[in-house]
């Protein structure tokens, strides 16, 4: 008796033999995988985009530091809102780690264009006395002329935020523009540009302390303190701040870290991305449940190819090997294609808004895998079907 | 045993009995016994729905009898698992199929290629062995051709090489002329006498009388039964 009969396909044959039913039916082959091929784009755009956008987030915020601070009176145990200590900033400016510390106060008036304006009309804008630390402390920069300095604070001139100065309808210091405050005029001499931590100082018409407290005759209490500290020491620094700035009521005083606004801006994208990678995933189920759907189909058209392979020595293996295999490189197709797409869609956006283009590997990676493992499920069922063939019916003519 | 053993037959069947069960069970076949020798060319005729194809179908090992033994070149096919019968299928046995049966979408030389498929080589021997059994059948002008490009007689001589492609022990064909036309089956049917004449052990189903009576031994199915 001769030795035992082995069938056998080496690997590079059986995986052609996986591409068969494909390239005979290319048209279908491409339907069946645009399914996965949108699931996969959208998951891929979906993590392209939001960490493109990310990315230009975490540039803005390594840019404008984390470093800064901000303290503010609070209330007291009766509700009142307190004054700081005139000292305050004085004081938190003799904190090791502090790098600059500058105050500001809310004057209770408004700024007009000329004195026609009823005061009521403060169209949101806030007039405030500054010192001139204030400027290097929150990095803010003159878009045309000057910020308040030691030379300027005397004098009854002003600085205007970014949006003051829109309000207001002014944009260059060319004809000598005056804003007109508690019934005196002041000369503009300065714009500065937009500051992505200080919306309040956008909107600040600003002066000196010692012009403040002659011309509108206020109480220089601050009403904010900006701080900017040691990197490193940002912690340590919050933690005295309020001791620091009110010794005497240290509750009564609220520090807070504008950046933590902006940060919080990327956690709810986290929730946003999370919902859209959902959708993705539901189009990719239903992509697999296509797959599943046309391989079924492909087994019973191919009955008699696979009682020919039978005949020709396929184990009840070979064949379930050569359906999966064919239903894990159909979706594994989609995969590649939506790879494609999803990146080409995250470059195209992020080339709109003008961001950084950052591609997730995990993505794209993630991507390819999870559709090879989708369509090896799809197959499954479809190729135990046709393994369970019948050979011998399977030849026969119907 | 004796020293000198003759060499098995390259087909014994013994007492064979196939019954499909059903509301009502049909004996397909009824204790068949048969042997073919090696190098043999033997017509099986008889009237459609004797039991031919089933007949083929159990010598082939695609299905397995009810009852009785078939040995294919002295091994017991009952004796072997599902994995060792396609081995057997993939090294011994050729099938020719009446409605030719070949793969859409593949050129020839791959169709034929696939007959060596599932014993283990490699493509490049593979289509090397096909190119020339192509050229056996007088096809080597229509290597690359696709089946659908192909006549009725051409595609037939396509899965005659598939069958014949790696050297079996038996050629099992059913009906391979039953769907061309008479001039055509003449060349089919004289085809498989050069290649029975080359030393090919082959086995042809077929309803013609006349067709059967050019072949050197007839075997008779009638109610599944055999007259040899
Ligand atoms: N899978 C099957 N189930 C039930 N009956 C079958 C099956 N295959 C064949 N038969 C029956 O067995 C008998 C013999 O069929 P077959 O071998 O195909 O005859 P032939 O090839 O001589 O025309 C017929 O009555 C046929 O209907
Ligand atoms: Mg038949």
């Amino acid at each position: 008796m001769k030795g035992r009969m082995r069938s056998h396909v080496n690997a590079v044959d059986q995986i052609a033999t996986g591409t068969h039913g494909l390239r005979a039916r290319r048209g279908r082959t491409l339907l069946t995988a645009l399914g996965i091929a949108i699931g996969i784009a959208s998951m891929v755009s979906v993590l392209g985009i939001s960490s493109s956008s990310r990315a230009e987030l975490v540039a803005e915020l390594n840019a404008l530091g984390t470093n800064l601070l901000a303290v503010q009176p609070g209330s007291n145990t009766f509700g009142e809102t307190v004054q700081m200590p005139e000292a305050a900033p004085d004081m938190i400016r003799r904190i090791g780690p502090v790098e600059s510390a500058g105050s500001l106060t809310k004057i209770n008036t408004s700024a007009r264009r000329n004195e026609h304006i009823p005061t009521t009309n403060g169209q949101g804008l806030d007039v405030v006395a500054v010192e001139p630390d204030l400027f290097v402390t929150v990095g803010a920069k003159p878009a045309v002329g000057r910020t308040i300095d030691d030379s300027t604070e005397e004098l009854p001139v002003v600085v205007l935020g970014s949006v003051a100065a829109e309000r207001l309808g002014i944009r260059s210091l060319a004809d000598g523009p005056r804003v007109f405050i508690s019934n005196r005029w002041f000369d503009v001499v300065g714009i500065l540009e937009p500051l992505a931590l200080n919306p309040d100082i956008d909107r600040s018409v600003m002066m000196g302390y010692p012009a403040a407290v002659r011309e509108l005759g206020i109480k220089p209490a601050a009403t904010q303190i900006y701080v900017r500290t040691d990197q490193d020491r940002v912690e340590a620094v919050r933690a005295v701040l309020g001791r620091t700035a009110s010794p005497g009521a240290p509750n009564e005083v609220q520090v807070s870290r504008p950046s933590d606004a902006l940060e919080a801006r990327t956690k709810v994208d986290q929730n946003l991305q999370n919902l859209l990678l959902g959708l993705g995933g539901v189009a990719l189920l239903v992509g697999g449940v296509g797959i599943a759907n046309v391989m079924v189909i492909s087994v019973l058209e191919r009955r008699t190819e696979i009682g020919v392979r039978r005949a020709l020595g396929a184990t009840r293996r070979h064949i379930r090997i050569q359906f999966v295999l064919e239903s894990s490189l159909l979706s594994a197709l989609g995969g590649a294609l939506g790879v494609a797409l999803g990146i080409g869609v995250t470059i195209a956006y992020a080339n709109s808004q003008g961001w950084l283009i950052d591609i997730p590997p995990l993505g794209v990676g993630g991507g390819v895998a999870a559709s090879l493992l989708i369509g090896a499920i799809a197959g499954l069922y479809p190729a135990a079907k046709a393994a369970r063939l019948d050979p011998a019916d399977a030849v026969r003519p119907m | 045993m004796s020293v000198a053993n003759p060499p098995a037959p390259a087909l014994q069947l013994r007492g064979v009995t196939k019954t499909f069960d059903g509301p009502t069970p049909v004996h397909a076949l009824r204790d068949v016994d048969l042997i073919v020798e090696q190098g043999e060319l033997v017509a099986i005729a008889g009237p459609s729905g004797s039991g031919k194809s089933t007949l083929l179908n159990v010598i082939g090992t695609l299905d397995r009898p009810t009852t009785g033994s078939v040995e294919i070149e002295g091994s017991d096919a009952a004796k072997l698992s599902d994995r060792e019968l396609a081995g057997l299928r993939s090294q011994r046995i050729g099938f020719v199929f009446q409605h030719f049966n070949l793969l859409g979408g593949m050129s020839a030389t791959d169709n034929v290629a696939t007959g060596m498929l599932y014993q283990g080589r490699r493509a490049a021997e593979r289509r090397r062995e096909a190119r020339t059994v192509l050229g056996r059948v007088g096809l080597g002008h229509r290597l690359d051709a696709k089946p659908a490009t192909l006549s009725g007689g051409e595609r037939q001589r396509v899965a005659i090489a598939r069958a014949l492609v790696g050297d079996p022990a038996l050629v099992l064909a059913d009906e391979p002329t039953g769907n061309l036309d008479s001039s055509t089956s003449e060349e089919i049917i004289d085809l498989l006498l050069g290649l029975n004449a080359e030393g090919t052990t082959i086995l042809v189903i077929t309803h013609d009388n006349e067709l059967a009576g050019r072949m050197p031994r007839q075997v008779r199915v009638r109610d599944g039964r055999v007259a040899a």
